[in-house]
């Protein structure tokens, strides 16, 4: 969109020189329309495919007997399915940050990577919508969320938290859809006009809405796509807030706290970005993309995750300050239990993975290792996933009443509904980046040189035109 | 804009130069302006802002997506205050009906889903996509538009037209290939 600002020469670039557009779109669309399907595609695909089946055992499981076959109970009535829905829609997060906010910001290393980030954060969001549902204990049911006239006259709760995570995420659901495919659509003329085979021609084309590049069309198009950024990037901060206030609006200690929404959010970019390196790396390898996603893609990326890694560390220090601070006993006992009690284990594991594990991207020498970013990005993700479990088991597990007590770990049926929904990531992540372009094709034409003919200077061509402009016939 | 698209009902639907680069086709462009034709269309694997501003492009579409977000505010505002207020009051210890604090998210959410909503469905709509079929299709070159091709047309509707002069006119200017859209 925008041409690439004039770049320090000792910074890695971000694509490799000497490609052109024709190689850009060549080295894209190979991959799905005329490269062979790696073997590797199908062990990994076969293997998430089980594990979808893992999880649809699971539900069927849960929709005969009842919640009971998982771990809750009073008091701890929020557990695994609470927990990883946090984590998934977290996960989620990184990808509309990359696509919109980094696009508003015209941080042009975003290219090649927003594409299967977007993905990334639809499935994530998919697998996230899995847990409330099945939550709700009936989810046949579920359709009472939704405002809709009916027989009882009745409303869903305005004025409740949940209802209000109803509508972000699935409004949030709705717009990063609305986003990913909007941004398909010239990719998808690329590929109608690029595939030998009827079927696909049909299929592309009938994806692609009959595209053809006409300049007033991408004029609308760009406009549309800014417009889009723009209203995704408050909606993002707002999801991850409303997730964040189904704790905060509670009066529950070590959940009532101010500082939830910017540490939620920023936990949700930062266990975001981990998810992106971690599917990043591998994919660049298998598919030979080193020259797109480059290392400094790599760098900036650990370098987000450094700088939102810190933000996460500073909300664990204030919620240990503020419990002391508040001189408040219910407060301070939570705090204190969480250090020492019978989840201490988590919490300091908890701490090693997100506070001290990535302090080492502070050296350019680890930053510069894609062995080593891999690791810690696999660390961080595991991290986070104990931070939430932390949040939500501990402060249920001691109630207000001492006779209430009790401890919580997940059942069989906790883990394999969890493994379940990687199992569904996995597989909806092979499925695109066989069937769809992993890398923004046109967006990845503008780094070209020369790919935008001149520097775009709003007002020194803001006059050529007298009168209308001509009809849009073509 | 498709509710515009009154048939051509020539043969003829214009004629289509291919250009190497943007450079060229910006040229041309300049070129095509300067000699008197009004009725023209680029194409191009990529957007690029001046060409649609050497073509005097510009779109509405911001104003659509503020009425949307607009309409937005008001439903959701509108329905929880419906809800609490007039059709099903319920009063929790004398606290407000219209608790309007605690209905401003779901406010939010509604403005940006509905304007959100509109961009799309409002840059397809002026587009006139999805369009399956177009003239252009039937051109062997136009399937390099998107890859690394940059084309420009004529239509067959400009006052100026006339077949043998447009083609004329545009193999001067030197382009990979000319070739006329049948209007099928």
């Amino acid at each position: 969109m925008q041409p690439a600002p004039p770049k320090e020469p000792a910074r890695p670039a971000v694509i490799a020189p000497g490609h052109t557009h024709a190689s850009i779109t060549d080295k894209i669309t190979s991959i799905v329309l005329r490269r062979h399907t790696p073997r590797g595609w199908f062990v990994g695909f076969g293997i998430a495919f089980a594990l979808v089946m893992v999880l649809l055992t699971s539900i069927t499981m849960l929709l005969l007997k009842g919640t009971g076959i998982w771990g809750l109970n009073v008091p701890v009535g929020w557990g695994f399915a609470i927990i990883n829905f946090v984590w998934w829609i977290g996960i989620g997060h990184a990808g509309t940050l990359i696509s919109a906010i980094l696009l508003l910001f015209r941080q042009d290393w975003r290219t090649s990577i927003n594409r299967f980030a977007e993905a990334m954060t639809l499935f994530a969001v998919a697998c996230a919508g899995v847990f409330p549902l099945l939550h709700v204990g009936r989810p046949w049911l579920a359709y009472w969320l939704v405002p809709y006239p009916n027989t009882m006259a009745l409303w869903p709760q305005f004025r409740s938290p949940l209802l209000w995570d109803v509508f972000a995420v699935s409004t949030y659901a709705t717009v990063s859809a609305m986003f990913w495919y909007v941004g398909l659509i010239p990719d998808f003329a690329t590929l109608r006009d690029g595939a030998k085979s009827k079927v696909f021609r049909v299929i592309y084309g009938m994806l692609a809405l009959g595209w053809r590049g006409a300049a007033r069309h991408w004029e609308r198009y760009e406009t549309a796509y800014l417009l889009l950024a723009g209203l995704a990037t408050p909606l993002v901060v707002s999801v991850h807030t409303v997730v964040s206030l189904d704790f905060a609006v509670s009066v529950i200690p070590g959940w009532h706290a101010t500082i939830f929404p910017p540490y939620f959010v920023a936990g949700a970019i930062y266990s975001g970005f981990a998810m992106v390196m971690t599917l990043a790396i591998p994919l660049r390898k298998v598919y030979g993309l080193q020259d797109f996603i480059t290392m400094r893609h790599l760098q900036n990326m650990a370098k987000v995750i450094l700088a939102t890694g810190l933000i996460v560390a500073y909300g664990y220090t204030m919620e240990a300050f503020f419990a002391w601070y508040s001189a408040n006993d219910y407060e301070r006992g939570m705090a204190w239990n969480r250090m020492v009690g019978p989840y201490a284990p988590f919490y300091w594991a908890l701490i090693v993975s997100n506070v001290i594990v990535p302090q080492f991207l502070w050296l350019k020498k680890v930053r510069s290792s894609v062995v080593a970013l891999f690791v810690i990005c696999l660390v961080v993700n595991v991290g986070m996933w104990l931070e939430r479990f932390v949040i939500v088991v501990t402060s249920l597990s001691r109630d207000f009443l001492p006779s209430s007590w009790d401890t919580y770990s997940g059942t069989i049926w906790d883990w394999s509904l969890f493994i379940g929904t990687m199992g569904l990531f996995a597989a909806l992540l092979f499925l695109f980046i066989r069937f769809l372009p992993m890398i923004s094709i046109f967006e990845m034409r503008t780094l070209v040189p020369g790919g935008e003919a001149a520097p775009h200077d709003k007002d020194a061509d803001a006059a050529p035109v007298d009168g209308a402009g001509p009809e849009e016939q073509a | 804009m498709f509710w515009r698209d009154h048939k051509i009902d020539t043969p003829c639907f214009g004629v289509l130069a291919e250009f190497p680069d943007g450079a060229s086709l910006l040229e041309a462009i300049e070129k095509t302006r300067a000699a008197g034709y009004e009725k023209l269309e680029a194409y191009t694997p990529l957007p690029m802002h001046d060409v649609w501003h050497a073509l005097g492009h510009k779109s509405r579409l911001p104003e659509l997506v503020l009425c949307g977000g607009i309409v937005g505010a008001l439903v959701g505002f509108g329905m929880q205050y419906f809800a609490s207020v007039v059709h099903y009051p319920l009063n929790v210890g004398g606290r407000p009906l219209n608790s309007w604090p605690s209905f401003i998210i779901i406010t939010f959410e509604l403005t940006i889903l509905f304007a959100a909503a509109t961009a799309v469905l409002g840059m397809l709509a002026l587009n006139g996509l999805p369009r399956p079929h177009h003239p252009l299709f039937e051109i062997d070159e136009f399937e390099q538009a998107s890859a690394d091709r940059f084309f420009l047309l004529i239509l067959a509707h400009d006052p100026l037209f006339e077949l043998g002069n447009a083609t004329a006119f545009l193999s001067e200017l030197a382009p990979l290939s000319l070739s006329e859209v049948p209007n099928a």
